[in-house]
C-alpha cells in the first residue's frame, strides 16, 4: 500500500493541487548539446511552477524549426504546426477560447522570414498571448542557411562567400507596428534575466513579444560574440517598470536607464548600432486594446433558444 | 379600347437593364418579390457592371437583373431571355453580345436616343434595333424618360418605377401588391415620396397599356408554406449560423466575400465572431486554431484562396482537426474570371496537398442546399475529425431562389465546449482499427494534455518516424472516409432508371441538366441523370447505376478537350474533372461535355450536347 506524505495527504484532502516541475515535463528534449533552447524550456517550466499554472489551461503553439519542438517537451496542450504559421494558429486558439493561455514559440526564420506577414499583423492584433522567438541568427534544422537576422558577411551553406544583406533590425520593425504593447529582448545565457523577462511577458495582457538571443552550438556559435564568449555590444535596460537588472550583470555589460513607456526612446535604442543588442523591456504599453477582448465584447453571449429566436428574425427578412 | 390579348405561359425570362445607378436592380427585385408573393417560382441573377465606376451609356455600365418566372419550382436560370427592358441601346447591346437573348425577344426601350443630339448615338441606336428586328425581335420604343418627366424633374430618380409599372402590366401583376411593395421600399421616406413613386408606377402601367396590345399570364398559386428568397452566399451564411458555427475567419475574395458580410451581420447579433485575417493562409490558420480549441469555426474563400490554403488543408487532415472550408468557385486558373462561375476546383480540392490527405467534399446543387449542407458539414467534420470542403460557385452565390423557409431548432447547435476531465492514459489518436475514428481531446480538459503535430505521429500524439506507424496512420485517416461512405445512400437517379444515356454531374449544373433530361424524355429518349452531393467519398453504387445505361457522360463547368478538336484522340484527350475521377473510380468509359463560358449552361445547350451523344454510334 502506498503511503502518502503528510503534505500530499493534506493537499489531496483539501483538493489543493501543488504543481511541481515534473508536472510540466513532456518528452525528453532532443536539442543539441549546448543549445540555448534547454535554458528557455526550464525557464518556462520554472515560471509555470512558481505561478502554479494549471497545465491544461495552456496551449503552446509553434511552427517548424528546432525551437518549434518546444511544445513536445512541455506537458501542456501543444500544437506543433507548420512553418511560419504559429501566430495564426495561436490567434485562433485565443479567439476561440479566451479562457486558455497561449504561448507561442518560433525561430528567427519561422517568425521573421516565412511568417513575416503573420508576425507584423499578429503584433497589430495584440491578441493576448506570450510570444517567444528563439533567435540564433541561422536556419539550423535545415542545416546552416542564412536567416533575416544573420549578420552581413556570414558564411552559410547558401552564402558560402559571405551573406550580402545587412541583418534585419527586427526590434525597430516591431516598434513601428501600431498596437505594439510589450517588446522585450533577453538572452539564453543570462538565466536570471531570461526568467524575469518570460515572467513579465506571461503576466502582460496583450501580445508580449520576447526575442531571446541565443547561439546554435553547431551552426552559429559565433553569434553575439566570438568563440562562445559574450563580448558583443550588449546593454542592459533599467527601469522600475522594466526587467530588474541583477548586480551580476553589471560586470557583463553597460546598463542604461530607459523609460520603457517612451516609444521614441525605445526606437532610438533599437536603431543605435552600438546598442544593437539591448537586453530588457524596450517598450511597454498596457493600455493597448486586446484583440480577443475587443471582439468578444461585441459578441454577446446568448442562450441557444434566444439564438433560434434571433435567427428566425433574420429569416423573416428573407421571407416572401 | 380593345382588351389586350392574354398569352398564357408556363414560364418566362425577363431582364431589366440600365446604366449603373439608374435603379434597375431595385425595381427588378421588387418585381421578383411581387411575383413570388403571387405564387410564381423564380431564379434571379444579378447583372453586375464589369467595373466599379464605368462610364455611362456603355456596355460595361450595364447593371440589372435577369428573372426567370415559372408556375413550377425553378432550380436554375433557364434558357434565352424572352423580354428585355433597357434604358439605352448599349445596355441592350451588352445582352446581345452576351448571346443571352432569344431571337423573338420582346424589347422595351427608351426612345429618347432616337432623337439624341449626338449623331453617333442616334446611328448606333437605330442600327442595333434594326439588326435585332431583322432577327425577329419585337421592339417597343417607348418615351419612358419623357413620360417620367411629366411627374418629376429628375428622371434618373423615377424612370425605374415607370419601367416597373410597364412590367406589371405586361405580366398582369397585381398592381395593389406592387404598390404596397413600393411603399414598403420607401417606408422610411415621406408619404409624398411614396405617393410619387406609386404614381410613376401607375404611369408606367398606363403607358404599357397604350403601347402593348398583349399581356402575359403565368399561372400562379400562392405557396402553402412560407417561402424565403435569398442568394447562395446568404444561404451559406444563415446555414452556418443554424449549424452552430460561432466563428468565421476569412480574407476578402470575390465571389465569396458577401457570405462573410452576411455572417458578420448575423454574428453581430448572435454571439459570433468574424475575423478578417491578414491573408488567406492566416484565415485558415486562425480557423484551424479556433476549431482545435473547440469552437466551431469555418472559413470561406474562392479558388485562389484555396491555393494559398493548401498547406493548412494538409495540416488539418494530418492533425485530424475538424474544419469546414467553403469554396465559392470562380473561373480559373490564376485570377481567371473572378466574378464568373466555373466548377474548376474539384481536383485541386481533392489533391492539392502533398501526400495523401483524405477529406470530405460536398457540393450543394441549389440555394436551398447551400443552407442545409452547412449543418451536415459541421456534423461530419466533428464526428469524423475531418476536413470538409463545401464547393459552391459564383452562380449559386449571386443567384436568388425561392425555397421553403427552414425550420430552426437548437438541435443543430453543438453541445457546449467539453471541459470534462480526461481519464489518465487516454490517447489523442486512439484510432479504432475498424473505422479509423478516435475521440477528440479539447484543450482545457484536465488530464488530457497532449501534443498535436504536423509530423507523423503515434496514437499518443508523439512524433514518430517508424515505417509501420506511418502506414498505419495513413490507413486510419483513409478508413474514416470508408466509414462515412458506409453511411451514405445510393444516389437517386432522375428520369429513366435505365436506358441509353446517363448524365452525371455535381453542383449547380444539376438544374439545367434535369430540364434537358425532361425535354429528351418527352421525345421518348431513354435518359437519366444523377447528381453527386458527395464528391469525396463517392456515394455507394455508382458502378451499378452506370451499368444500366449504354452511355455515361459527365456534364460540368470546367475545361475538357472536345473530341472534334484538332489532335484530340484517345491518347491525348484531357477529360473534365469529375469524369476523370469517375473513370478511375468505376473503370467505366465515362465521356464528358464541359464548357468554361463563365456562365451556367442553359438547358437547351445541354439538350443539344446530350442529343449529339445519343446519336453517336460508338460509346
Amino acid at each position: 500500500m502506498e503511503t502518502l506524505q503528510l503534505e500530499e495527504y493534506i493537499e489531496e484532502q483539501c483538493e489543493i493541487k501543488n504543481y511541481t516541475l515534473e508536472d510540466y515535463e513532456g518528452d525528453v528534449p532532443r536539442w543539441c548539446k549546448g543549445c540555448g533552447d534547454f535554458g528557455i524550456l526550464s525557464s518556462v517550466q520554472k515560471m509555470f511552477r512558481d505561478e502554479q499554472v494549471a497545465p491544461e489551461s495552456v496551449v503552446a503553439v509553434s511552427g517548424i524549426g528546432c525551437s518549434s519542438r518546444f511544445p513536445h517537451y512541455l506537458n501542456t496542450y501543444g500544437f506543433h504546426g507548420i512553418h511560419g504559421r504559429a501566430m495564426t494558429i495561436a490567434t485562433g486558439v485565443k479567439l476561440g477560447r479566451p479562457d486558455l493561455k497561449v504561448l507561442v514559440t518560433m525561430g528567427d526564420g519561422d517568425c521573421f522570414s516565412i511568417g513575416g506577414g503573420h508576425w507584423l499583423h499578429g503584433m497589430r492584433y495584440n491578441t493576448d498571448m506570450t510570444v517567444l522567438v528563439f533567435d540564433n541568427e541561422i536556419y539550423a534544422l535545415t542545416k546552416n542557411q542564412v536567416s533575416p537576422t544573420t549578420h552581413c558577411g556570414t558564411s552559410t551553406n547558401t552564402t558560402p562567400h559571405g551573406s550580402v544583406l545587412k541583418e534585419m533590425n527586427v526590434l525597430s520593425v516591431m516598434l513601428g507596428i501600431t498596437n505594439v504593447s510589450f517588446l522585450a529582448q533577453t538572452a539564453s545565457w543570462t538565466p536570471g534575466h531570461l526568467d524575469k523577462t518570460i515572467r513579465a511577458a506571461w503576466h502582460h495582457k496583450g501580445t508580449a513579444f520576447v526575442r531571446i538571443l541565443q547561439k546554435c552550438p553547431i551552426f552559429s556559435p559565433q553569434a553575439f560574440g566570438q568563440d562562445g564568449k559574450v563580448k558583443a555590444p550588449f546593454t542592459f535596460l533599467r527601469d522600475e517598470n522594466g526587467i530588474p537588472v541583477d548586480k551580476v550583470f553589471e560586470k557583463m555589460a553597460p546598463i542604461i536607464d530607459h523609460n520603457c513607456k517612451d516609444l521614441e526612446a525605445a526606437k532610438k535604442i533599437a536603431m543605435m548600432e552600438e546598442t544593437s543588442s539591448p537586453l530588457g523591456l524596450l517598450y511597454y504599453n498596457p493600455s493597448i486594446p486586446v484583440y480577443n477582448e475587443e471582439l468578444h465584447a461585441t459578441a454577446d453571449k446568448i442562450t441557444p433558444e434566444e439564438k433560434v429566436a434571433r435567427l428566425n428574425e433574420e429569416l423573416d427578412k428573407y421571407t416572401i | 379600347m380593345k382588351e389586350p390579348k392574354k398569352i398564357k405561359l408556363e414560364e418566362h425570362i425577363v431582364e431589366f437593364v440600365c446604366d449603373a445607378g439608374e435603379g434597375a436592380q431595385k425595381a427588378a427585385v421588387s418585381f421578383a418579390k411581387v411575383s413570388a408573393k403571387m405564387g410564381n417560382s423564380l431564379w434571379t441573377v444579378e447583372i453586375i457592371p464589369s467595373e466599379i465606376q464605368p462610364p455611362p451609356h456603355t456596355m460595361g455600365s450595364t447593371s440589372g437583373n435577369r428573372i426567370r418566372l415559372s408556375s413550377k419550382p425553378v432550380t436554375n436560370g433557364g434558357n434565352l431571355t424572352n423580354v428585355v427592358v433597357a434604358f439605352n441601346e448599349m445596355n441592350l447591346l451588352s445582352r446581345i453580345k452576351g448571346k443571352m437573348l432569344a431571337n423573338d425577344v420582346v424589347v422595351i426601350i427608351d426612345n429618347k436616343w432616337a432623337n439624341d443630339s449626338d449623331e453617333t448615338i442616334r446611328k448606333q441606336y437605330r442600327e442595333i434595333l434594326d439588326d435585332l428586328k431583322t432577327k425577329g425581335a419585337n421592339i417597343y420604343e417607348v418615351p419612358i424618360e419623357e413620360k417620367t418627366m411629366t411627374l418629376i424633374d429628375n428622371p434618373q430618380r423615377g424612370k425605374n418605377m415607370v419601367a416597373l409599372g410597364m412590367l406589371g402590366y405586361l405580366y398582369t401583376r397585381d398592381m395593389d401588391i406592387l404598390a404596397d411593395e413600393i411603399r414598403s421600399i420607401f417606408k422610411k421616406k415621406s408619404k409624398e415620396i411614396q405617393d410619387n413613386n406609386v404614381a410613376l408606377l401607375t404611369l408606367g402601367y398606363e403607358l404599357a397599356k397604350e403601347t402593348i396590345d398583349f399581356q402575359y399570364v403565368i399561372e400562379s398559386t400562392p405557396f402553402k408554406v412560407p417561402m424565403v428568397a435569398m442568394n447562395g452566399n446568404e444561404a451559406v451564411a444563415l446555414g452556418a449560423v443554424a449549424a452552430g458555427f460561432e466563428h468565421c475567419s476569412m480574407y476578402p475574395i470575390t465571389p465569396a466575400t458577401s457570405a462573410t458580410h452576411a455572417l458578420s451581420e448575423y454574428f453581430g447579433r448572435m454571439g459570433g465572431i468574424v475575423h478578417q485575417a491578414e491573408d488567406e493562409i492566416a484565415a485558415i490558420g486562425v480557423a484551424l486554431g479556433s476549431y482545435y480549441a473547440g469552437r466551431p469555426t469555418l472559413t470561406i474563400t474562392s479558388g485562389p484562396g484555396m491555393a494559398l490554403k493548401t498547406e493548412f488543408l494538409g495540416l488539418t487532415v494530418m492533425t485530424e482537426t475538424p474544419l469546414v472550408v467553403v469554396d465559392v468557385q470562380r473561373g480559373g486558373p490564376s485570377t481567371g474570371l473572378p466574378t464568373k462561375i466555373e466548377q474548376g476546383d474539384l481536383l485541386s480540392s481533392l489533391f492539392s496537398t502533398p501526400g495523401d490527405a483524405p477529406k470530405v467534399i460536398m457540393a450543394p446543387t441549389d440555394i436551398e442546399e447551400c443552407y442545409h449542407v452547412m449543418i451536415t458539414a459541421r456534423k461530419i467534420a466533428e464526428e469524423f475529425r475531418m476536413l470538409v470542403i463545401v464547393l459552391t460557385d459564383a452562380n449559386l452565390a449571386t443567384g436568388t431562389q425561392l425555397y421553403p423557409r427552414p425550420k430552426l431548432s437548437t438541435e443543430s447547435f453543438p453541445l457546449p465546449i467539453d471541459t470534462s476531465p480526461i481519464p489518465p492514459g487516454t490517447k489523442p489518436y486512439d484510432w479504432d482499427e475498424e473505422t479509423g475514428l478516435s475521440r477528440r481531446i479539447i484543450p482545457g480538459q484536465p488530464g488530457g494534455m497532449c501534443r498535436t503535430t504536423s509530423l507523423n505521429h503515434s496514437p499518443e500524439g508523439k512524433v514518430n518516424h517508424d515505417p509501420d506507424m506511418n502506414q498505419k496512420a495513413h490507413r486510419m485517416r483513409s478508413r474514416k472516409l470508408m466509414t462515412l461512405q458506409k453511411s451514405l445512400k445510393k444516389p437517386d437517379v432522375y428520369g429513366d432508371k435505365e436506358g441509353d444515356l446517363l448524365v452525371v454531374s455535381w453542383g449547380s449544373i444539376k438544374g439545367p441538366i434535369d430540364e434537358a433530361v425532361d425535354n429528351l424524355r418527352k421525345e421518348g429518349k431513354k435518359v437519366g441523370s444523377v447528381s453527386l452531393q458527395f464528391l469525396s467519398p463517392f456515394p455507394p453504387g455508382l458502378k451499378e447505376i452506370f451499368s444500366k445505361y449504354k452511355k455515361v457522360m459527365v456534364v460540368e463547368l470546367n475545361y475538357s478537350d472536345d473530341w472534334d478538336d484538332p489532335m484530340v484522340n484517345e491518347d491525348t484527350r484531357r477529360y473534365s474533372q469529375l469524369s476523370m475521377l469517375l473513370r478511375s473510380h468505376t473503370l467505366v468509359d465515362v465521356d464528358c461535355f464541359s464548357r468554361v463560358y463563365g456562365r451556367p449552361l442553359m438547358p437547351m445547350e445541354i439538350y443539344d450536347a446530350l442529343s449529339k451523344k445519343l446519336a453517336q454510334k460508338s460509346k
